[in-house]
């Protein structure tokens, strides 16, 4: 069988036997696991309210997932989409809470760059380490997570917090925030999807036919092989970092100009992180990305219908662990097709 | 006389190739024999099922007249059969005699007996005359010596019949010479070995019969004294093999690179290449004898582009090059076999149409804009393919996936396709078997005959004095002479391989 087919089969199967495996838990706690499952559809999918949600919960995790899958795909492992989220949120409000002045077709653009080149700057700070003193860039995208996020809260409790409880800062200006799709009761279906799915398709086109994309994915499978071949290692490990720091900016930045309109504390909450477990579900395929980042939103969406129903949500962070394991050793999954073929050869 | 090994009529498919197709291999008891064949033939596959690995489609296996079915490994060797792999499967921080006995330690209670273990380690070395010292750390020990933990290690698991795989692969010609008086030892002992290799010489001088085996079908069946290795060759290769290159004498006119007091250093920052100088004309191969770890690669490297020099200068078509990036200098006509093809000379997670354009991925025809153009890209694979003889004829198949003949054949073909007015070649026929290497051969003497100049460095004494048109030794990063391979003998060049210099050699 071929590699494609591989690459798209094991993540189906996985989520197939993940909701099987985690139904022997729901039986072990004494529910019923059809009526938890129906309940978990039906909280992700049953209502128009439910769908939106779920796309508003997919957004950023598209986005954040390409990071990583991009970084990846170069050999570079980004653990800083979470501050690189942030640092991309932080500026973008900052720009975009002064741009009242401008009509939204020059504000919407020029936010999402502000918020993208802070993402590409916080994150370069990594590539660069790496390139010039060969730091590993797990340590130092790490590190760089605790200065976004201790610099964050004092920038939101300080210099730009307004009003009490949650620390905030002020609304955006009207012309920087995004269009809705669509208002279901008060819930505003945010157009960043729109531009997440374009991102997607950017980067799958950059990693597949162009230049640049040879020279970063052949940096990523053997940066030995890519020097002989000319390919400069060190500007490309700075650029791999700054595209995957631009794209976590981005999810950030869509955040603030589509849900929130202004900087909260709590953004992130370690949608960067999720973007580490999307890219492998997704394979590290832009499009296999969207895909994960869906199921990903509406697991999170769906458990709270089944809350409701008596099941605790937490069994999502079963069924997400177990599909992650399974993809990670995708061997499991594919000897458990090759065996089953074999026995019906037999 | 009594069998050890009958293999009848042994089928093995893999997806895709019929790797064995109803072989038959019989090894009396007490012999040397040895399996030839190109890579990919099936020798491989034919000794792990032998060995327990891989289980026959169908067909019988008897050890010592005995009918075995084996489930794996342990039980190949419960029936006496050890296998000597390529590549050693040694722990490198403990010692000899702790390598031999893992996985059967000898106890007292339930403590390790370390000294009980050093002590059998002994008694098998001193028996079979192998002289290594069971206190050594794998580590310290030169790689000959690591091959004779290797077969104290199925020695003392009982082996009665030892498989050697391509077993001279890596060891120096002295190394094999003590490796065969070795193996005729342990036939004088009774052991029954099998060898593998593809190297037609060292079969002739080790065996007692040989098994010739050609796209998993065995074609013959020899006794050592009633054959020779022409015949051998063109059982494995199913064609006359060529072993002479013929080659009219070089056209030398212009220097194409010159080399001024080049000084390097390797990653230890250690001097490697001491004040080398010398010229390349073109359409001349200038070789490099030596043996390995004498600034060879290091040479090689500051000529690419891969490691800047010390001191010193390159000057390339009358240009100076010195420290110029791997870029600028395959823009400039250099063009680059590197020794080791799998680190540098491949993705091997790239289709082969992606691989033949590295080096050269960002210039025309291959590009339109920022965007590759693949379908120029996939139209020049194919010709290059089929000029080259690469199989199998699939350009969209992962580097990976081609064997290594046909991997080195990748890289050769992508390298002279660029038109280079100066090819460094390093050990390009490494690990490849006949037919690859007379190809290869080959086209490295037609692409100097276009007027290319060809640096080639390479440990094979016979490949280099054969193709060279002009010869320097390395040895501890300085040139011992420069000579004309067809006016030296091959002791002279083993001595200037050993630190004589060429001058001293014949002034005595």
């Amino acid at each position: 069988m071929n590699n494609r087919l591989w690459a798209f089969l094991v993540p189906i199967i996985s989520v197939i036997m993940a909701l099987l495996i985690s139904s022997v838990v729901i039986l072990l706690i004494g529910q019923d696991p059809i009526v938890a499952y129906a309940a978990l559809f039906k909280g992700a999918f049953g209502s128009k309210l439910a769908i939106a949600s779920v796309i508003i919960k997919t957004t950023p995790l598209i986005l954040t997932g390409l990071a990583v899958g991009f970084g990846f795909r170069a050999g570079l492992f980004n653990i800083g989409a979470e501050g690189q989220m942030v640092m991309g949120a932080m500026i973008a409000t900052a720009f975009a809470i002064n741009v009242a002045w401008m009509p939204a077709v020059l504000a919407i653009p020029l936010t999402m760059v502000v918020g993208m080149a802070a993402g590409a700057g916080y994150a370069a700070i990594a590539g660069v380490l790496k390139a010039k003193t060969g730091a590993h860039e797990v340590v130092t995208t790490i590190m760089l997570n605790w200065i976004a996020e201790y610099l964050s809260s004092y920038v939101v409790t300080v210099p730009m917090g307004v009003g009490f409880g949650t620390p905030k800062s002020p609304e955006i200006a009207n012309s920087a925030k995004l269009p809705p799709l669509m208002t279901v009761q008060a819930t505003e279906l945010t157009s960043g999807i729109i531009v997440a799915v374009i991102a997607a398709v950017v980067i799958y086109i950059v990693l597949e036919k162009t230049t640049k994309g040879y020279e970063l994915k052949g940096t990523g499978f053997n940066p030995y092989a890519a020097e002989y071949g000319g390919i400069k290692i060190s500007q490309n490990i700075v650029l791999a970092m700054a595209i995957s720091g631009a794209l976590s900016g981005l999810a950030g930045t869509l955040e603030v100009m589509g849900v929130h309109h202004r900087f909260l504390g709590t953004l992130s909450g370690g949608k960067g992180f999720d973007g580490i477990s999307i890219a492998l579900i997704g394979q590290n395929n832009p499009i296999g990305i969207i895909f994960a980042a869906l199921l990903m939103g509406s697991l999170r969406t769906g458990s709270n219908e089944m809350q409701f129903v008596g099941v605790p949500k937490h069994i999502i962070l079963i069924v997400q662990a177990i599909i992650i394991f399974l993809v990670a050793a995708d061997r499991i999954v594919r000897t458990i097709l090759i065996r089953k073929k074999r026995v019906k050869a037999s | 006389m009594e069998k050890a090994v009958e293999m009848i009529q042994i089928v093995k498919q893999f997806p895709g190739v019929l790797a064995n197709d109803h072989v038959d291999l019989i090894v009396l008891k007490g012999e040397i024999h040895s399996v030839v064949g190109e890579n990919g033939a099936g020798k491989t596959t034919l000794m792990n099922q032998l060995y327990g690995l891989l289980k026959p489609d169908s067909g019988e296996i008897r050890i010592f007249e005995q009918k075995v079915s084996f489930k794996g490994p342990r039980d190949a060797i419960a029936k006496g059969i050890g296998m000597v792999h390529q590549h050693f499967m040694l722990v490198n921080n403990l010692t000899v005699a702790e390598n031999v006995v893992l996985g059967s330690e000898t106890t007292r209670g339930i403590i390790f007996d370390l000294r009980e273990a050093q002590k059998r380690v002994d008694q098998l070395s001193r028996s079979y005359g192998l002289q290594v010292d069971p206190t050594a750390k794998i580590e310290d020990l030169p790689v000959g010596m690591q091959q004779r933990v290797e077969i104290i290690k199925t020695l003392y698991r009982g082996a009665e019949i030892l498989i050697l795989d391509e077993p001279t692969a890596v060891l120096t010609p002295q190394e094999t010479e003590e490796l065969f008086s070795v193996l005729k030892r342990l036939k004088e002992n009774g052991k029954t070995i099998i060898f593998i290799s593809h190297k037609l010489n060292e079969v002739m001088e080790i065996s007692d019969r040989i098994t010739v085996m050609r796209q998993g079908k065995v074609t013959g069946v020899l006794n050592k004294n009633e054959t020779d290795v022409r015949e051998i060759a063109r059982l494995m290769v199913g064609r006359e093999v060529v072993f002479t290159v013929q080659k009219p004498p070089a056209k030398s006119s212009d220097v194409v690179l010159r080399v001024e007091n080049l000084w390097v250093k390797d990653y230890r920052k250690l001097d490697m290449v001491k004040g080398i100088s010398f010229e390349i004309r073109k359409g001349e191969i200038y070789g490099i004898a030596g043996v390995a770890g004498n600034g060879q690669s290091e040479l090689v490297e500051a000529l690419t582009g891969l490691r800047k020099p010390e001191k010193g200068r390159v000057i390339l078509c009358g240009e100076d090059v010195t420290g110029k990036s791997v870029r600028e200098l395959r823009e400039k006509g250099m063009a680059h076999i590197p020794e080791d093809r799998h680190k540098y000379g491949l993705i091997l997670q790239y289709p082969a149409y992606y691989n033949m354009i590295l080096g050269r991925h960002y210039v025309q025809p291959f590009v339109k804009g920022d965007f590759l153009d693949h379908r120029k890209i996939q139209e020049f694979t194919k010709t290059i393919f089929s000029q080259f003889d690469v199989r199998p004829n699939n350009i969209k198949m992962l580097g990976m996936n081609f064997s290594g003949g046909n991997q080195q054949k990748l890289v050769v073909a992508r390298e002279m396709s660029a038109q280079p007015k100066l090819l460094v070649v390093s050990q390009p026929t490494r690990g490849l078997d006949v037919g690859a290497t007379e190809f290869i051969h080959k086209a490295l003497i037609q692409l100097r005959d276009t007027g290319v100049a060809i640096l080639l460095v390479s440990m094979e004494l016979d490949e280099i004095m054969s193709l060279s048109d002009r010869l320097a030794v390395m040895y501890s990063g300085q040139i011992m002479g420069e000579v004309d391979p067809k006016e030296v003998t091959v002791e002279e060049i083993g001595l200037m391989m050993a630190g004589h210099r060429f001058e001293d050699l014949r002034r005595v």
